[in-house]
């Protein structure tokens, strides 16, 4: 008897949102494995090793652009043992297809020294609570802890920034003028007494002023997230579009609820929601989404 | 803090030439051999210096008490924590 092919023993489009992309190779299949944020502990990456030394027909793994793992070349018949597996460290299968998929973010503010918001956190939380939620099209997040935007948000069809901002009292300043040195957008020149005058139109709210100042005259009077929305990459690049600024950590979740449902509403098929706001206006997604949310910017 | 200009620092370190991060680690370095409350004496290069030694020196704990431009390069005081 001749051997079925893959398509007749399994669904495709099912086997995609979980996952299993179908390779050029018959019966092989890419896994890709869920990293939220990119941070994986070494027990779940000896886990993975283990699975693909076993089940890579093809003998090696690839890191995906979104901060997967992918194990390459896994037969069709071996799909239940690689889940089963890898389950035991409780690592999970991805997705692809029309869907809000696993986030992206930064090494994270607990170490690293400009970091202003708590992305790794976040990116689970989110992962947790919108991870594959269907949509007309991919649907993709990112977090950045600060404006190096290391995670590129402006490519995100929704992405978060963090922000500080800051302020300065007079009379804790020495006049030492290294928050003007510190500063890399000329948001702050010294005058003759060596006091910062600010000019916050260039001020990118980086926070290098307060972590520059030895006697804390610049402090941050408040932290939230940058957001940007209708970015991807891709054959047409689209760079988002920045719809508000120093949203509190507590209105995320709000935020990609009420984005993720305005998509659905007026995103086409196969639309992102770049190309979706472009074609229906910023102003509307501004006016439904973003001014219910967000009372002041 | 008038009375800063009259502060003899207990060493000294010139890093005019020397690049991020050794500067940085080269003034740790220094501040450990240090007794806490002493001053260290240190001249950074203008730019990324200037811009990274310093807040550095802030996160390890350190005080800066002092920080003047001398020729194109800048003095530093650090109090030990």
């Amino acid at each position: 008897m001749a051997e079925k092919t893959a398509t007749q023993r399994i669904d495709l489009t099912e086997l995609k949102s979980g996952g299993f992309i179908k390779q050029t190779q018959k019966d092989l299949f890419t896994v890709r494995l869920k990293v939220p944020g990119g941070r994986i502990t070494p027990e779940k990456l000896l886990k993975i090793a283990e699975v693909a030394k076993k089940y890579s027909r093809l003998g090696y793994c690839h890191l995906s652009f979104r901060q997967s793992v992918e194990i390459i070349g896994v037969h069709i018949d071996d799909f239940d043992a690689v889940v089963k597996e890898l389950a035991e460290v409780g690592q999970k299968v991805a997705s692809c297809g029309p869907r809000v998929r696993v986030p992206t973010a930064c090494g994270g503010c607990e170490y690293n020294p400009n970091g202003i918001m708590d992305t790794q956190s976040k990116a689970l939380e989110v992962d947790e609570k919108f991870f594959g939620t269907p949509c007309p099209h991919k649907f993709k997040m990112g977090f950045s802890g600060c404006p190096i935007d290391c995670t590129r948000t402006r490519e995100m069809d929704l992405g978060f920034q963090g922000v500080v901002y800051p302020v300065w009292s007079k009379d804790l300043c020495n006049g030492c003028t290294l928050c003007a040195k510190a500063c890399q957008e000329g948001a702050i020149v010294s005058d003759k007494e060596g006091r910062p005058m600010f000019d916050e139109s260039k001020c990118v709210y980086c926070g290098d002023c307060i972590r520059a100042c030895p006697t804390d005259a610049w402090k941050d009077k408040k932290k939230g997230w940058l957001v940007r929305v209708g970015g991807k990459h891709g054959r047409h690049p689209r760079e988002a579009n920045e719809v508000a600024n120093f949203l509190p950590d507590n209105k995320v979740n709000d935020f990609i609820d009420a984005t993720v449902r305005w998509y659905k509403e007026n995103g086409k098929p196969k639309e992102r929601i770049g190309s979706c706001i472009d074609r229906v206006g910023l102003e509307k997604f501004r006016k439904e989404v973003v001014s219910a949310l967000v009372k002041t910017s | 803090m008038a009375e800063e200009g009259r502060i003899i620092p207990d060493d000294r370190i010139d890093l005019r030439g020397v690049l991020c991060p050794i500067n940085f680690v080269k003034t740790k370095l220094k501040l450990e051999m240090m007794d806490s409350g002493q001053i260290l004496e240190v001249i950074l290069d203008d730019g990324e210096p200037i811009r990274s030694v310093p807040r550095s020196v802030k996160e390890e704990g350190h005080k800066i008490i002092k920080v003047e431009n001398v020729e194109n390069a800048y003095r530093l005081l650090i109090k030990k924590a």
